[in-house]
């Protein structure tokens, strides 16, 4: 019998490999990691980054231009904008990283059952192709509403919106591998429903999670400071992004810098989500990715 | 008459569409009609036919993977399409399956060693040291390196691909191997060896192959018995000299005289066929051969011609061999 040697095999390096490389080639991709390792960097580090705590009043300093000591100004209660903008990502990012971390959980059950069970797909489908039928803000601002505003609250809501967005795509990634040769191989093992549908599709699914899990990210920051701003969102004690937005909106002409920081910040925070999904999707896209190797 | 190991009794598949809401037009594909054939133990059963007649799908149908719409399978005397779900799991275990495409066949997200080790934790085979153990014994056994184990399915060649699946096939220490194509879409010199390799595995575990090709020079060589398949139906059934030497049926005539030959000044009489194989949603009455068949009679329109013995073990379904006995 003969040996097949794996010397050529060896050459050609494993994927894992070029997947990172792949990642620091692509500009793009890479700014948006670093503008957002940067925000997670400040939320995290927030009491060493803020100058003031962010609830501090000091009526004597009401709505202070931008200086040396507020770097982006005070508000009406003499607060410094710049800690509150600060203090705000631990919110905002929180806030989005629930959100992900929910839709995800949810959206991959749901995606994963109406992806291989055709009868459980034609239900289900239908209730989430109708909670994506209503506009997002509204429904959104209807869950609040009804439920009240509070941080628990404003997650569950953007959780209900986003949830179908999630499933959708995990369904359309399973009902593709579902029909694959593998699949059949691994039934012709011995192997059940329960282990395709757990243990071997998942696994060939992650690539559309990943890149649905960090516009998801985006829409949830921008979606969390649009409710706060409509003022039912995160209750106004707490300096979100949305809040301090909000905030500023009465004061827009005396005192723009207390609408523009905040604003500024949530844009660079959603460009920065938006830029690297756009590069994984590039990356992780097999047919993209066959050309570039 | 020892019991044969496998034994295929009017196994038909349909695949039903038009189910649509609206939609007024229903009917059904037939993949596979009214099949029966019988495979002693140690023997390869080879089924060779063009593409579309049904092959593939008789050989999903045999292992369950695609659900027979009628007939029985027999295993070993046990009817299989019977069996509860708890009998089937253990008889499956005796039925398995090598593919033609290597690399869709396995998850290309599994390590090498896991794909193998998946039917026996599927089974509950041994301890975990016991498969282990078992996965780098059947490595060795296909000719592949102890450190293949760690690897994923890219990292291979195609013909050490086709040898990992063989080495999945074999973990459960199976009966009978269905092979799809296993070696279509490898090189020539690859696939000598690949044939190689199932001839002594066959050998020395005392497999049953159902060999399923469209390459008659493989099937020629690896096959004890051969079917010749044409629109879902078998048209001729022989063993291998037999068949090759003295094929009776007009179709496995025409589709052996398409086979070159290494002397290319040997004169050769080629039938050539005209036209197209019929659709399989609606197929011609009668012989479904007879729209291309270059000898059909007015008969072949009306009667379907039964697979019958035509000489000792040598079937043929064609009421031009009845009517020559006749005559």
């Amino acid at each position: 019998m003969l040996r097949v040697t794996n010397q050529e095999s060896k050459a050609r390096g494993s994927r894992r490999f070029a997947t990172v490389r792949l990642f620091t080639r692509n500009k793009t991709a890479l700014f948006g990691a670093a503008v957002l390792l940067f925000f997670i960097v400040v939320a995290l580090g927030a009491p060493l980054i803020a100058t003031h705590r962010p609830a501090d009043m000091d009526p004597s300093l009401r709505l202070n231009k931008p200086n040396a000591v507020y770097f982006f100004g005070t508000d009406r209660f003499g607060r410094d904008l710049y800690s509150r903008v600060v203090y705000g990502s631990r919110i905002s990012l929180g806030v989005g990283l629930s959100v992900v971390a929910s839709t995800t959980i949810l959206g991959a059950l749901l995606g994963l059952l109406a992806g291989y069970f055709r009868s459980v797909d034609e239900i289900l489908m239908r209730i989430l192709d109708g909670l994506m039928a209503f506009p997002g803000i509204i429904l959104m601002i209807t869950i609040m509403a009804v439920l009240g505003s509070n941080l628990f609250n404003v997650i569950l809501a953007l959780t209900v919106v986003y949830t179908p967005r999630m499933a959708r795509v995990v369904r359309s990634a399973v009902m593709v591998q579902r029909e694959m040769t593998y699949v059949e191989a691994a039934r012709a093992a011995g192997a059940g429903d329960l282990r395709i549908l757990l243990w071997h599709i998942p696994r060939n699914c992650v690539a559309p999670v990943i890149i649905q899990a960090t516009m998801i990210f985006a829409y949830s920051v921008l979606s969390e400071s649009s409710l706060s701003f409509l003022g039912v969102g995160v209750p106004p004690e707490i300096p979100s992004w949305g809040n301090l937005l909000s905030d500023g909106k009465v004061f827009l002409r005396r005192a723009p810098w207390i609408t523009i920081f905040p604003g500024l910040t949530i844009a660079a925070c959603v460009l920065a989500l938006n830029t690297l999904g756009d590069g994984l999707r590039d990356i992780l896209d097999p047919r993209i990715r066959k050309k570039k190797i | 008459m020892k019991q044969p190991l496998l034994e295929v009794d009017g196994l038909s598949k349909w695949f039903p569409f038009g189910r649509g809401f609206l939609s007024r037009r229903r009917g059904a594909v037939q993949a596979v009609s009214d099949v029966s054939f019988t495979v002693p133990a140690g023997t390869t059963f080879g089924i060779v036919g063009e593409s579309g007649c049904g092959k593939s799908t008789l050989g999903r149908a045999i292992l369950r993977l695609i659900e027979p719409s009628a007939g029985r399978i027999l295993l070993n005397g046990k009817d299989v399409t019977k069996a509860s779900r708890r009998e089937w799991l253990s008889l499956r275990r005796n039925m398995q399956m090598i593919f033609q495409d290597s690399y869709a066949s396995m998850n290309p997200r599994m390590r090498v060693g896991s794909i193998i080790q998946e039917p026996l934790n599927i089974h509950r085979i041994g301890s975990d040291g016991e498969r282990k153990e078992r996965v780098e014994f059947l490595l060795k056994t296909v000719g592949l390196q102890p450190d293949s184990l760690g690897k994923y399915p890219h990292e291979f060649s195609g013909g050490q691909r086709q040898r990992i699946d063989i080495a999945r096939a074999l973990a459960l220490n199976p009966n009978l191997i269905v092979c799809d194509e296993p070696v279509s879409a490898l090189d020539v010199s690859i696939q000598s060896q690949v044939i190689n390799l199932l001839n002594d595995l066959q050998e020395r575990f005392s497999l049953t192959y159902i060999f399923i090709s469209h390459d008659l020079s493989v099937i020629r060589y690896i096959s004890n018995r051969v079917a010749v398949m044409y629109l879902g139906k078998i048209v001729e059934l022989a063993g291998k000299n037999d068949l090759f030497s003295n094929p009776l049926h007009p179709y496995s005539r025409a589709l052996l005289s398409a086979v070159p030959h290494p002397d290319p000044d040997k004169v050769r009489k080629r039938t050539i066929l005209e036209g197209d194989v019929p659709s399989p949603v609606n197929p011609p009455s009668g012989c479904y051969f007879r729209t291309r068949c270059p000898q059909v009679m007015p008969v072949c329109r009306e009667i379907s011609p039964e697979l019958a013995e035509t000489a000792p073990g040598h079937q043929t379904a064609c009421h031009l061999i009845g009517s020559r006995k006749n005559c």
